[in-house]
């Protein structure tokens, strides 16, 4: 039996395993050494989850407390990231990211192509998404399809403790732009990883589950009610094939339109609000290049076009579940 | 009884105990060939169909869709028709009456464990107890899973070893050469390293070249030999397999030479893929599968020829009939001492394929030995 770990510490493991092997990585954030009342600095949190707790006492020079200046810090990792280094920022809630969009979209996506290819940006920014931890509107939001939508970035939203630390180590040693997303519900999911290091390369989606009836196209913590919502639907005899995307960009289009053009039934399950998000955008792909497949329109499960409620029964709703994934693939088996 | 044949609940990998019967394909009073699709079934990691073991009219569905059952409970009877129904349910309540769970994986039943030899990490998995040890060998690329099938069932009254091989499994990465002296070296530095002084060695494919490596070396060590599709025997090589799996690093890549090792393509399941996946994605395997390529397989040509070797202990030699990675012929002109079966219907990996048969006959030489 292989050793298992949970998702938050395959995060840990990937940092440090490239902390060791490569002095130009860098760990930058907030509460990452220091705290509150402590003379001097010393490992106290390990950032705001404890992710990183650990490697400031291994590597005292590497790992770097920064102020609650997300626009600061975030600017000074992109400009380490141009000037040679290789430095992974978290930045506690992919909600507050709007005060560095600058830093991210018209800097750093921008520099390969503006310096005619010269410039590389190997920054990763770590960050938390997504809904269910009851931390209302400004702190749970699954923003994966804005980064998505700017060429020149790269967005990991790792499913599993495996994948967690693999493309946590492809982030890291990929020469673009990363936004790596770690979704907050996910962190003390235990899961098989390998005690070596190992990357797993962007662009390659991880089918969870063979099914011959239907495609449910899914990524980051959706992939596990997908798959719930499949085990239950097999009972009832739909088989039904489960997509974890894994990166959003590069996308693994080969592999959503092969199973596609086995099932010609749809389900895209994706966290994030409906409009203009990865939905949409896979919704689009096999409108686009698979129609002549379909045997059914394309279910959408999606939260609602609100911000995330605070109210816990309120939250419980706004996010999809398996009962919702359910009916959507009931929903195209039935169609006629 | 031998015209009864119970289907049972088949184990892929080191942790399903259970399956869930998803569909039958075949339903009672169905004539059933051998091989031919019986069933699905799903663990909790894969769903996989469950093929006929054996010819006959499908007499009984014992399980229904839907049913949660441990491995190795019996799924339905399959027997020729001549066999009276009393006779079927005779045998069904005689397997229920006797049949105990084995025990889940995860919980009480044997882990690999990790052992230092020569300074480097070394993976393996020993099952069952004996002074009587049989050690198994895997081939290029593989690792001690590769005889999922095998090793529980050969531990009757004797200890079986099961290594990674080093550049391989979880074993350490680091290969110094890649040719089989180093691989050798591993071998009996690991015998060394839990006390053994003397094994029956099986060995498959790379890994039988370095069984004959061991038993040109140290023949005191080596207390049977079984070569399974073995390396060593001949020259020729399907060395655009080996380059091919050294390289590939997608999925798609992958599948297409995996299929290559087997006769029957069912077996190159999503679960098979992903597991050699991610072995080739760990640091270091790239370098090691490439070094052990130059090491052995320069020119396209298996460079070590052991023929000589194989009469220095007891010998066998088990090859599928439709080996697509090494030429079965490559048995043909050995001492008549040394038999040789050939498994009809099983490519580069009898011992998964026909599982029973191999394990059948590695039991019964062994024994013949001891």
């Amino acid at each position: 039996m292989a050793r298992q770990i949970s998702y938050q510490q395959a995060i840990n493991e990937a940092l440090r395993q490239e902390m060791e092997r490569d002095p130009t990585v860098l760990v930058m954030g907030e509460d990452n050494a220091g705290g509150e009342g402590a003379p001097g600095e010393r490992d106290a949190w390990g950032g705001v989850l404890g992710v990183t707790k650990g490697l400031y006492p291994q590597f005292p020079d590497r790992v770097l407390d920064t102020p609650i200046s997300e626009s600061g810090f975030i600017g000074a990792a992109i400009g380490a990231a141009a000037a040679g280094m290789r430095p992974v920022a978290e930045l506690m809630f992919i909600d507050f990211m709007g005060v560095c969009f600058d830093q991210i979209f018209n800097q750093a996506a921008k520099f390969k192509y503006m310096f005619g290819g010269k410039a590389q940006t190997p920054v990763v920014i770590r960050t938390m998404v997504g809904a269910g931890l009851r931390a209302a509107g400004q702190h749970s939001q699954m923003l994966v399809n804005i980064f998505t939508h700017i060429p020149g970035l790269k967005v990991v939203c790792p499913a599993t403790p495996y994948d967690a630390k693999g493309l946590l180590i492809q982030s890291i040693r990929d020469n673009d732009p990363v936004i790596f997303c770690e979704h907050k519900m996910l962190y003390g999911l235990l899961g098989d990883v390998p005690e070596e290091s190992y990357a797993i390369p962007f662009g390659e989606a991880n089918v969870v589950r063979d099914g011959k009836d239907v495609t449910i196209v899914t990524f980051g913590r959706m992939v596990h009610l997908s798959h719930e919502a499949a085990v239950t639907l097999a009972k009832a005899g739909i088989q039904c094939e489960v997509i974890d995307l894994r990166t959003t960009s590069p996308l693994d289009e080969d592999t959503v339109l092969e199973s596609v053009g086995k099932t010609g039934r749809v389900v895209v399950v994706d966290e994030s609000n409906p409009r203009c998000s990865i939905a949409t955008d896979i919704s689009s792909l096999i409108a686009q290049k698979a129609f002549g497949h379909l045997k059914a329109p394309i279910e959408m499960v999606t939260a609602p076009h609100t911000p995330v409620p605070f109210a816990d029964s309120l939250e419980d709703l706004y996010i999809p579940s398996p009962a919702k994934i359910q009916a959507a693939v009931q929903r195209v088996v039935d169609y006629r | 009884m031998s015209d009864i044949h119970p289907v049972t609940v088949p184990k892929w990998g080191l942790s399903m105990d259970r399956g869930v019967v998803a569909a039958w394909h075949r339903q009672p009073g169905d004539r059933v060939r051998k091989g031919e699709d019986l069933l699905d079934v799903e663990s909790d990691k894969i769903a996989n169909v469950v093929e006929c073991p054996a010819a006959g009219i499908l007499r009984r569905h014992v399980a229904a869709v839907g049913d949660v059952l441990p491995v190795g409970a019996l799924l339905g009877v399959i027997a020729d028709s001549d066999v009276p129904d009393a006779k079927i349910d005779a045998l069904v309540a005689e397997f229920q009456a006797n049949f105990v769970p084995i025990e889940a994986a995860a919980g009480g039943g044997p882990q690999p464990q990790v052992i230092q030899v020569g300074g480097k990490r070394v993976r393996y998995l020993a099952i069952g107890e004996g002074d009587d040890a049989l050690l198994l060998l895997h081939g290029f690329g593989g690792d001690l899973n590769n005889w999922l099938f095998n090793q529980e069932p050969l531990a009757q009254g004797r200890t079986v070893y099961a290594v990674d091989l080093p550049g391989h499994g979880e074993s350490d990465k680091r290969l110094e050469t890649g040719d089989l002296d180093e691989y050798a070296a591993c071998v009996t530095g690991f015998m060394d390293a839990v006390g053994l002084r003397a094994a029956h060695l099986v060995g498959h494919s790379m890994g039988a070249a370095v069984a004959l490596r061991i038993a040109a070396g140290a023949p005191g060590r080596v207390r049977s030999l079984t070569l399974v599709c073995p390396a060593g025997l001949g020259a020729e090589i399907n060395i655009d397999y080996l380059r091919g799996f050294a390289a590939a690093n997608s999925r798609n890549l992958l599948k297409p030479l995996l299929a290559q090792l087997f006769a029957n393509q069912e077996l190159v399941n999503r679960q098979l893929v992903d597991d050699v996946l991610k072995y080739k994605r760990l640091e270091g395997v790239t370098e090691a599968l490439d070094r052990t390529i130059a090491a052995q397989f320069e020119g396209g040509r298996q460079r070590s020829l052991l023929r000589d070797a194989v009469g220095l202990c007891p010998a066998q030699v088990i090859w599928g009939a439709e080996d697509r990675i090494i030429p079965p012929q490559q048995a043909e002109g050995l001492p008549a001492s040394v038999p040789v079966h050939r498994i009809a219907g099983a490519g580069h990996m009898p011992h998964m394929e026909a599982a029973a048969e191999v394990n059948q006959l590695i039991a019964s030489f062994v024994a013949g030995v001891a």
